[in-house]
């Protein structure tokens, strides 16, 4: 006759599989995946903002408003090529990244294909003038570049292509509630 | 039917049908300005897409009597909208101050209750995949999102013009919420060359819709059902106005 195995040792047998499954798919959801779901990638010159903040340079020289209000985010490469001409042939790392800028974008005339950490949907219309009495960073909308040697790394969603930094839609309705401000549809849609 | 919404700013279009001469630039404004693919088949009315629309109106009378008139119908923002109270999943709401109601394209599971609520035919279903032929992509503008195949749009009043004229009231040190008369206009009223359709602020009297919709010779389409729409039509005829509603013959417009 066969044996049957004790009842308790079947039970314990049951929440050892449970927890190792348990632990198993918290390991996959909250390590494994993320880590599969964004790529990561680097600007295409290591810009370092430490630098240009130590020559006394404000941020309003490169990211600026318009008359109409518009947001210019990234300098063009003419205004990056009004400071940087001319290769500097440095052996430094700083210098060979100038040479970089200089070879492949300042003397071609293509645009630096910048990755834009907080690009938002096609749907969405942001508006930084609306947004002025608030800090870039402090606020927590922009990571404080300007105490960062290289860019951080832009993560890319594989997914939706999106960075894994751009603000969320919970995160712009939060704040909007805690300021008071409304939170129709087309405040933020287009 | 949800309840008359009112806002401190109200934007309507009142549109001067003597004036319009049926040239229809203002539907050919709008579907470049709103990112409207061309038509698959454009000959197939049921299945087009177009915000604006101008219809052809005729007072039905033999020569010489005869007389017509040409109505253009973009969305008309109601006051009372019957499209938002069938939405299921509220992608369509009128909750902002101006009154527009707002259509959220992501967010459109296109059942299509709001098509049939809608009593002016303003809302449109988007048949097809929007495709721009080689070279067409280049009018495309990142002001307005583009819309997939399978959910609702409607005009909103060009409303990025909107977003796009309150930053430059913030730059100039303006009150965003008390634009000028002009500063905000939809490409329809912009484009219209007999300047038959005027635009602004009905709540401010500095703007001259303000006293435009005042005006006896001044009516809303189908106004008895109690829609209260934000678009307003001006005709001195009289023909004209009885179009507006299904009125009795005993009874004077």
């Amino acid at each position: 006759m066969e044996k049957k195995s004790g009842k308790a040792g079947g039970v314990g047998g049951f929440i050892l599989l449970f927890l190792v499954g348990l632990v198993g798919s918290l390991i996959v959801g909250w390590v494994v995946f993320p880590s599969l779901l964004f790529s990561q990638k680097t600007q295409p010159i290591r810009f370092s903002h430490t630098v240009h903040a130590e020559q006394g340079m404000e941020c309003e020289q490169c990211h600026y408003l318009t008359e109409d209000g518009q947001f210019m985010g990234l300098p063009s490469t003419e205004s990056c090529a009004d400071c940087h001409p001319d290769e500097t042939g440095e052996d430094t790392p700083n210098g060979k990244e100038i040479d970089k800028f200089v070879n492949e974008y300042g003397k071609t005339g293509a645009q630096v294909p910048w990755l834009v950490y907080q690009y938002q949907p096609d749907n969405v219309f942001f508006s930084h003038s609306a947004h002025q009495g608030f800090q870039c960073t402090d606020s927590g909308c922009h990571p404080p570049v300007e105490t960062m040697d290289a860019p951080p790394v832009y993560e890319e969603n594989r997914i939706t292509g999106y960075s894994k930094q751009t603000m969320k839609m919970w995160q712009c309705e939060r704040c909007h509630a805690q300021m008071g401000t409304s939170n129709a549809c087309y405040v933020c849609h287009k | 039917m949800s309840a008359f919404k009112d806002f401190d700013t109200t934007w309507v279009m009142v549109v001067d049908i003597d004036k319009c001469t049926g040239c229809g630039a203002c539907m050919a404004a709008c579907q470049t300005e709103n990112n409207i693919a061309p038509q698959p088949d454009a000959s197939n009315k049921l299945r087009t897409v177009s915000w604006m629309t101008v219809y052809e109106l005729s007072n039905k009378m033999p020569f010489p009597d005869h007389d017509m008139a040409y109505l253009p119908r973009p969305c008309m923002q109601c006051g009372n909208p019957p499209c938002v109270s069938v939405c299921p999943v509220i992608a369509t709401d009128k909750n902002e101050n101006g009154g527009i109601v707002s259509q959220i394209y992501p967010r459109c599971i296109g059942c299509r209750y709001c098509v049939a609520a809608c009593p002016y035919h303003a809302r449109v279903f988007g048949w097809y995949d929007p495709v721009w032929p080689e070279g067409m992509q280049k009018t495309l503008t990142p002001l307005t999102s583009t819309r997939p195949r399978g959910v609702v749009e409607k005009c909103n009043f060009c409303h990025h013009r909107l977003n796009l004229a309150k930053d430059a009231a913030r730059a100039q040190g303006k009150n965003p919420e008390d634009l000028e008369d002009g500063a905000y206009k939809p490409s329809c009223a912009e484009i219209c060359p007999t300047g038959a359709i005027s635009f602004g602020d009905a709540k401010n009297a500095k703007h001259k819709v303000h006293e435009l919709i005042k005006s006896p010779n001044a009516f809303r389409l189908l106004e008895r059902l109690g829609t209260k729409p934000q678009v307003y039509y001006y005709s001195k005829r009289e023909w004209v106005r009885r179009q507006g509603d299904n009125y009795l013959k005993s009874e004077k417009v």
